[in-house]
């Protein structure tokens, strides 16, 4: 099993959603984030103070999914997320030991 | 009371309610200006001044203010402490008489107005304790000499500067305007800058807070302004009506010179540009003309502009520039009354420099923005020196950088449904935390 991670631009949430539900991905986790990578930040101005704002917001979106699927589930982040312009995001995969499913105990990938 | 004005009453006593309406709004004004952690810290400053100078207003500041002067035009004698001598008396030309206690609820409110203004320039970093002494204290030695120097009229024998010199000061571009900005500076020398000032980013945290509360200043301000005519007459029309043109005019010249400056016109140069031609206009709305009042409006709004960035230049934390928007709003507003002044405005009024009146009045009106500046500040830094050495006028290191909500207050601006909508910052109530010890 493998986790796989994607920082996107937020308003390609959707289309993401979309494209995993499209290959049968039925879980995952979205969380809000902020950071900065090679697109910088940005100038705001208030009373003539200069302040450079270079945290931007971004989402995080995490799925842990079988190994067999990985390459679709990135194709598909990848595909959905890509706007060709600088600050589209990152997404890196990680194995993952054991998934436990509370409700029943069941683990492994049929809890998945 | 049977020789009162009814409908002279009715106005100031409305204008009273209008003027309170510009604590909260200066509350919130102030309060979205401030990072987050510090901004219930920012609006309890306003709202406690609300409490304490009322009361302290009550007790002795009114009859320190406007008893009989007790000395060359300095300060009012304790007549009305605890304002029971206040009691059915009435005050005002014939004709235009009105309660004494209504003129009094009047003047209350410029004096906590006048507090609530001074603690932007503390923003972020006062130990709550140390400013109730000090507002307290401050009404008391500061604001009310001041209001009796620019209020206090009794047949040239009342305060000094406006009674007995001649002065035109309408609403207060001294006692409230001047008096608030060179305080605020007095107090940031003794206070410091806040912990990262021009490092880190402090921005405005909810500049719709800030825009809600320029919007209930600027209402209030149309009773502060024409409320200070104490009568339903030409007079408070005028006033009326240039307290909104300043206004537009500073609103509108503020957004065109960061246009032209930094690129972009903003919220926060609006409302500012507003409040900055409200100050200046403060003095100066009985005794000019409508396009004088478009000229100060313009000239304040621009001024102000410029002057609120001095401060990254010059080292001082005036955090929310009272000393840029109000000190200099004031001064551009006073000296305004001695170029653009015309008598037929006002019976009580003169004619200004541009208008055939010489430099005489202007030279006036530049003494008392002096003279006020200089009682203010000096006294200010003494009381704040004070207090500093006795009881420690600033918050801890850590509690600043915490923030001076939970340090201060115990308590925290925002939840915003986080964790579903049971809190984001979690913990538990008192009461579980008991249950769980009995059992």
């Amino acid at each position: 099993m493998k986790l796989v991670t994607a920082v996107i631009k937020p308003f390609r949430l959707e289309e993401v959603k979309t494209a995993l539900q499209a290959i049968d991905i039925h879980g995952l986790t979205v969380s809000e984030a902020s950071g900065f990578g090679r697109q910088g930040g940005h100038v705001e101005v208030y009373r003539g103070a200069e302040y450079t704002v270079d945290l931007i917001p971004k989402v995080r979106i995490e799925v842990v999914v079988a190994d067999d699927v990985v390459e679709e589930v990135i194709e598909a982040i990848v595909r959905a997320a890509r706007t060709e312009k600088i600050g589209d995001g990152k997404v890196w995969v990680v194995p993952v030991e054991q998934v436990i499913r509370v409700r029943t105990g069941e683990s492994g990938e049929s809890a998945l | 009371m049977d020789n009162i004005n009814g409908a002279d009453t009715a106005w100031v006593m409305i204008s009273s309610a209008l003027v309170m309406l510009m604590v909260p709004g200066l509350a919130f004004f102030y309060g979205g200006m401030v990072r987050s952690k510090s901004s219930l810290n920012m609006i309890m400053m306003s709202f406690s001044a609300m409490g304490v100078v009322t009361i302290v207003w009550l007790l002795v500041g009114f009859s320190l203010a406007f008893g009989t002067d007790a000395g060359a035009g300095l300060i009012g004698n304790f007549s009305y402490i605890g304002l029971t001598d206040a009691l059915n008396r009435t005050v005002g030309p014939e004709g235009h008489e009105i309660p004494l206690l209504a003129f009094a609820a009047f003047q209350m409110m410029f004096a906590v107005v006048t507090v609530a203004i001074l603690s932007g320039a503390v923003a972020d970093r006062t130990k709550f304790g140390a400013w109730i002494v000090f507002t307290a204290v401050w009404a008391l030695l500061v604001y009310a000499p001041l209001a009796h120097w620019a209020f206090f009229f009794d047949g040239g024998s009342g305060g000094w500067m406006s009674d007995r010199l001649g002065v035109l000061d309408f609403a207060g571009g001294t006692a409230v305007e001047i008096n608030s900005g060179a305080s605020a500076l007095a107090l940031v020398l003794v206070i410091g800058r806040r912990v990262g000032f021009r490092q880190d980013p402090m921005r405005p945290h909810s500049l719709p807070l800030v825009l809600l509360g320029a919007g209930l200043l600027w209402f209030g301000w149309l009773g502060f302004n024409a409320g200070s005519a104490l009568a339903v007459n030409g007079t408070a029309a005028t006033a009326l009506i240039n307290t909104q043109i300043a206004a537009a005019a500073g609103a509108l010249a503020w957004i065109a010179f960061e246009k032209l400056r930094d690129g972009k016109a903003t919220t926060l140069g609006i409302a500012s540009g507003a409040i900055s031609g409200a100050v200046a206009i403060t003095p100066a709305c009985g005794f000019v003309t409508p396009l004088g009042a478009l000229a100060i409006g313009l000239a304040a709004g621009i001024v102000c502009a410029w002057a609120v960035s001095r401060k990254y230049k010059l080292g001082f934390d005036d955090s929310l520039d009272v000393v840029g928007v109000h000190g200099v709003g004031g001064i551009v507003g006073m000296l305004g009354i001695g170029l653009f002044a015309v008598a037929a405005v006002n019976t009580a009024g003169r004619d200004g420099l541009f208008f055939g009146g010489g430099a005489e009045l202007l030279g006036k009106q530049a003494l008392a923005c002096v003279a006020t500046a200089a009682y203010a500040f000096v006294v200010t830094w003494i009381i704040a020196k004070v207090i500093d050495k006795t009881m420690g006028f600033r918050a801890t290191r850590d509690d600043e950088i915490a923030g001076l909500d939970v340090t201060q207050h115990a308590e925290s601006a925002y939840d915003l449904a986080g964790v579903a909508g049971g809190g984001i910052l979690g913990g538990s109530h008192p009461l579980r935390d008991r249950k769980q010890e009995e059992e």
